[in-house]
């Protein structure tokens, strides 16, 4: 077996860690979401939100606590899009030529860099749900403790199979790209459907049909609905809609978040193993 | 000598875009030895280093280094083989260290190797005191100077060292050569691509002249020189006409010219035999010399002479 791409994922914490703007604003920002557009969001959805009461019985979630599970998918996916940007400026400065002639796989270089993306999210994960906690947002209710860190293990397991997806798409365009300016223009075309064409910020239910077919097959919204499912349970009621998830529901969306990293995985391998970098 | 080469190239052709970059050439670099690719930019020399180095796919011909085909089997090419890039092509925010740690992890150094090598080759390119420091913190010649010790991280059989000293001053340039030679004593294959006359007279065993993606000449830095036949001696007597009638008569002299500075005077053999000679036939006349002064053709000439243009009129 061979581990090179460790290395490569070494050198991109490394990375990670010294640009200490980037560190920061990684750090910040979802931060940022939650305390300004949680806050002012939640005070306004909330009061809406009383005029249609919970049915009895039903576990209502308040709209802060809804949008969490947002904000850690929206993080991840914003993270996920620009993973690939290092490989851009690697290829620009002449740095890939060292990786691209030494006998390491190429796969390796995607690999590394995408875990290391990865391990970002999951960074940013942990910081939104202890944020989010001080701020009020009620992730776990009443679960006992062991159903609380097979919750959190179930959370990265989504935000990890997710990252990588999109990493190794963001991986692949870079490869194909000569600048980052091009990289940006596409990430923020993606990321305006991606992101409200999903269930991050409101529920789906209130979305005319074409919309709401969309949503389906956005992986935004499995990964939005794996971590709901497993901060907030299987049922509950937010913003006017009641959601009820099942494991199987659970189980597809997992599968379909690994399904599409699997094709990103080939698509991903295919650039690298024809990329001419000189 | 089939053994000795490490490097054989055959009609090798490279076009991008429907332009040839390189146009059939043919080479073989001996065991040992510190061979250059002399030419202006644009002659076709990175590219080469570049299908050398297995960085662009072979289009057009054969290419085999350290015994191996680098179209079929160019994982064994990587192993065999270390490139120092031609622009500083180091990652500004890794230590002097981990620049090389990095660099043994590609090629799956065992670590305890990997530390050992790390310390003696940082000692070798003085760059040990160095070692914590960032390489953006690091000058010009220390940025080259560690690239050269990453290139040798591996133990390559064959260095590649494309414009090894490009834009460094004069003092560091021959520092970088005293490191090229001692690599190439302890037993490296140099291959190295410049387009400084004096760095390719200097260092190589054996020069190939590049030019329009095409080899013009091969040799020796002496070869090429000699080859030429053109010493000159320029001569100031007290009587310049008549002098240059007495010379007239020798027959390894070309062509005498006067100028107000005095007579120069082209030599179709070795210009260190004939001018005893010359001032012999001078004198005999009772002519008196004041000065005398031999000119070698330096590699400025051989490759005017060559490729019919002035190397620094090329834009390099």
């Amino acid at each position: 077996m061979a581990w090179e791409f460790l290395t490569v994922y070494w050198r991109e914490m490394i990375r990670f860690v010294r640009f200490r703007t980037q560190l920061l604003a990684s750090l910040l920002q979802p931060a940022l979401w939650m305390a300004f557009f949680g806050v002012a969001m939640s005070s306004n959805l909330d009061r809406f939100a009383s005029a249609i009461p919970a049915p009895s019985g039903v576990f209502s979630v308040d709209y802060l606590t809804f949008m969490g599970a947002g904000v850690i998918a929206m993080t991840t996916l914003f993270t996920s899009l620009f993973g690939g940007i290092s490989l851009l400026f690697d290829k620009n400065w002449g740095l890939m030529r060292e990786m691209l002639a030494s006998p390491m796989p190429r796969t390796h270089i995607m690999l590394g860099v995408s875990l290391s993306g990865m391990t970002k999210s999951f960074i940013q994960v942990t910081i939104i749900m202890a944020f989010g906690l001080l701020m009020g947002v009620q992730f776990f209710p009443g679960f006992p403790a062991v159903r609380i860190v097979l919750s959190i293990l179930g959370i990265f397991a989504f935000v990890g199979v997710f990252s990588l997806g999109f990493l190794l798409f963001s991986s692949t365009i870079s490869m194909r790209l000569e600048s980052p300016e091009g990289l940006q223009g596409i990430i923020t075309l993606l990321t305006l459907p991606l992101f409200f064409v999903s269930n991050a910020l409101y529920p789906i239910q209130a979305f005319p049909p074409i919309l709401q077919a969309l949503s389906i097959y956005n992986p935004l919204t499995h990964l939005v609905s794996g971590v709901r499912y497993f901060a907030l349970g299987g049922d509950f009621f937010a913003v006017g809609a009641h959601y009820t998830t099942t494991t199987a529901d659970v189980l597809a969306s997992f599968a379909y978040l690994v399904a599409f990293a699997a094709v990103m995985y080939f698509l991903a391998r295919q650039t690298f193993q024809k990329a001419v970098v000189t | 000598m089939e053994g000795d080469d490490i490097i054989e190239v055959r009609d090798l052709e490279h076009t991008f875009d429907g332009f040839a970059a390189v146009r059939g050439i043919s080479f073989t670099v001996r065991k040992g030895e510190i061979f250059s690719f002399l030419g202006p930019n644009g002659a076709g020399k990175s590219t080469t280093i570049n299908i050398l180095t297995t960085l662009l796919p072979l289009q057009k011909g054969t290419v085999r280094v350290a015994g191996y085909d680098v179209a079929r089997e160019p994982g064994r090419v990587r192993e065999s083989i270390g490139i120092v890039f031609q622009d500083d092509v180091l990652d500004r925010d890794l230590t002097v260290r981990e620049t090389m740690e990095f660099h043994g992890r590609l090629y799956s150094i065992p670590r305890d190797e990997r530390r050992r090598r790390i310390d003696d080759l940082l000692r070798v390119v003085e760059l040990g005191p160095k070692r914590d420091e960032r390489t953006k913190n690091l000058s010009g010649g220390m940025k080259r100077r560690l690239q050269i010790a990453r290139g040798l991280m591996t133990r390559p059989e064959v260095l590649f060292l494309d414009e090894p000293t490009q834009g460094l001053d004069p003092q560091t340039r021959m520092r970088m050569w005293e490191y090229i030679r001692q690599v190439n004593q302890s037993g490296t294959t140099i291959f190295l691509t410049t387009h400084y006359m004096e760095e390719a007279d200097m260092l190589s065993d054996r020069i190939s002249i590049i030019d329009d993606g095409k080899i013009i000449v091969s040799g020796t830095p002496e070869e090429l020189k000699n080859a030429l036949g053109e010493d000159v001696v320029y001569l100031e007597t007290e009587d310049d006409r008549r002098a240059r009638e007495t010379l007239r008569g020798i027959g390894e002299i070309r062509s005498v010219t006067e100028s107000p500075r005095g007579l120069s005077v082209t030599i179709s053999a070795d210009g260190s035999h004939c001018l005893p000679q010359i001032i012999d036939a001078v004198r005999g006349a009772g002519i008196g010399i004041s000065s005398v002064n031999l000119k070698k053709p330096t590699m400025d000439d051989v490759f005017v002479h060559y490729t019919g243009r002035d190397l620094r009129d090329t834009g390099a």
